[in-house]
């Protein structure tokens, strides 16, 4: 097993490292110490950011030294080691996709370029149970993993300047979800009608790191019914 | 109520900026200079956090449509009152009716308006900070345009506060001139050729045109990656400088994402990214390797700063 190594991300960072590749089991020793930290909070961690190897912990230099954080994470460490830690298991989040036409622009191409029909690119596309290893890039954008290299596509050589919230995309062996409106050079193949971050909702993010995501076809009748549904859901909010 | 005339260049509501959401993938966002920032708060009177407007370059022109007390630091922008110079680091009252105009900063990049109360706008994820890029908070989650209105949030009598009041000269920062930036090392420094460490320790670095509340990019000799500059895409925090395939450092600011995928050399400490805050296109800066227990004492002289400055100015609420 790799060595767990401590490394100091500003005054008010400590990374805790736990491996150098994009692999489910380092991912899960992140998410177990996330939540080790979540269960038993140490004096001074202000938040703590799970990424596809490690965890950054931020922390207030002026209530704990880094020195007692990481002999206090050590010990959360040792516990997690000897098995007593376990995590708990990622929530399952559907996500209703509408695939190609306009919402997915791009799923002919790849199709093409991987030699398959655009049906059975959604089929393959929509068989997974993808790992959210990680959220970041914008927020609520997850970083998943699992996707079939039969998807595998490179990117746009010129990035599309407004890519709509929603958008389900490829690039290289990845897939994701843009959750707001933004620049970006992913093939985009679907939509989902979901929001996957809202600020005035109350649980503001779908999706966490640690979750899995499936994304299910839908046809354009359902996208247009779950779109008006979340406006229906956000006029109540409003109290309107 | 202050009516914007004009909203200047880059016009935000800023906070002390979002906690609690990075693992969401959502920036603090927040002042980008926070001395100046916290500064101009508490000459107003308001507690060190309250939200403020950050205006970049070059400032707005405000008609204020209630009695008000104000206060202005960071980047002088040649207020003027009525026609009259207001000064910096300074607060006052403003009649209602009057108008407070600025101009561009001859020095420096970002002044700050408070005003007592603070400005009242919704609070998104626990901040008022704009962070416009998700199109949240602030002034309906944008940069101020011509024609907005912001309220002022509640607050006792300005009466109580002296017609002019000034940041006792100690607190006064300097500005302008070459920015050392103290560093701690890492988290990726091992990335680095020694001698494209020890280039980035010694060179001067200029501000190109590519700098905003994301990041600033430098220009200056090249640092040198020993094993190349990718890495399984990481989190980051503001003050990370990241260095690219071109050698030329990227320093992270108060907007940055919270996770890239270049190899960080090390982290501008928190008390010193002002001073980048303030740097603009053309201004040079100086990288200098800090060992922690320094960059621990400028964090103690911080906040003992907000506290000196906080007591030293009747009506100043001290409540955080």
């Amino acid at each position: 097993m790799h060595k767990v190594r401590m490394l100091a991300a500003g005054e008010q960072g400590l990374v805790i490292e736990f491996g150098d590749a994009i692999d489910p089991a380092v991912n899960a020793r992140v998410h177990r110490l996330a939540h080790a930290i979540s269960l038993r909070p140490i004096e001074g961690i202000l938040e703590w950011v799970p990424t596809y190897r490690s965890l950054l912990v931020l922390f207030d230099p002026l209530l704990v030294a880094r020195g007692d954080l990481a002999a206090g994470i050590g010990r959360l460490l040792e516990g997690d080691e000897g098995g007593r830690e376990s995590l708990p298991t990622g929530r399952i989040v559907e996500l209703p996709v509408c695939y190609g036409g306009e919402f997915g622009p791009d799923l002919d191409f790849v199709a093409r370029q991987n030699g398959i029909s655009p049906e059975e690119a959604i089929a393959i596309h929509s068989s997974v149970l993808y790992l959210v290893y990680m959220l970041g890039f914008t927020p609520g954008f997850p970083y998943l993993g699992g996707m079939s290299s039969r998807l595998a596509t490179p990117r746009l050589s010129s990035p599309r300047g407004k890519v709509p919230a929603g958008a389900v995309g490829i690039a290289g062996d990845q897939t994701g979800v843009y959750p707001v409106e933004s620049p970006g050079g992913w093939r985009l193949i679907g939509r989902t009608p979901l929001r996957l971050f809202d600020p005035d909702r109350e649980d503001s993010f779908l999706v966490a790191a640690g979750d899995f995501v499936r994304f299910l076809p839908i046809d354009e009748e359902e996208f247009w019914g779950y779109q008006q549904m979340e406006e229906i859901r956000t006029f109540e909010r409003k109290g309107g | 109520m202050i009516l914007v005339v004009s909203p200047g260049f880059l016009t935000t509501v800023q906070d002390e900026g979002r906690r609690g959401y990075r693992a969401f993938g959502m920036p603090w966002a927040g002042a980008m200079d926070r001395y100046a920032f916290a500064a101009a708060n508490f000459l107003a009177g308001n507690p060190r956090g309250a939200a403020a407007l950050e205006m970049t370059i070059s400032g707005g022109s405000f008609r204020f449509e209630e009695p008000a007390y104000v206060a202005l630091c960071g980047a002088d922008m040649g207020a003027v009152l009525e026609g009259e110079p207001a000064g910096n680091w300074v607060a006052f009252p403003v009649a209602s009716g009057a108008t407070l105009s600025f101009g561009s900063a001859a020095q420096g990049c970002r002044a700050y308006l408070a005003v007592l109360g603070g400005f009242d706008v919704p609070v998104v994820l626990g901040s008022r900070s704009t962070y416009t890029r998700a199109g949240i908070g602030g002034f309906r989650g944008r940069v101020l345009a011509g024609g907005d209105t912001l309220r002022v949030g509640p607050a006792p009598a300005a009466g109580q506060l002296p017609p002019r009041r000034f940041l006792p000269r100690p607190f006064v920062p300097p500005c302008g001139g070459e920015a050392r930036l103290r560093v701690l090392a890492g988290p990726q420094e091992e990335m680095f050729a020694s001698d494209g460490i020890a280039t980035f320790y010694s060179s001067p670095y200029t501000v190109t045109d590519r700098n905003d509340r994301m990041g600033y990019r430098l220009e200056g000799p090249t640092v040198r990656h020993e094993a190349g500059p990718d890495i399984i895409t990481d989190a980051i925090v503001p003050g990370a400088v990241q260095v690219p395939g071109n050698g030329m450092p990227i320093v992270m600011m108060a907007d940055c994402q919270t996770s890239g995928g270049y190899a960080t050399i090390g982290t501008v400490i928190g008390p010193d990214l002002r001073l980048l805050a303030q740097a603009r296109r053309g201004d040079t800066v100086r990288f200098v390797r800090c060992p922690e227990e320094a960059a621990i004492t400028a964090l103690r002289e911080e906040h003992a700063a907000y506290a000196a400055i906080a007591g030293s100015l009747p009506g100043a609420c001290r409540g955080r």
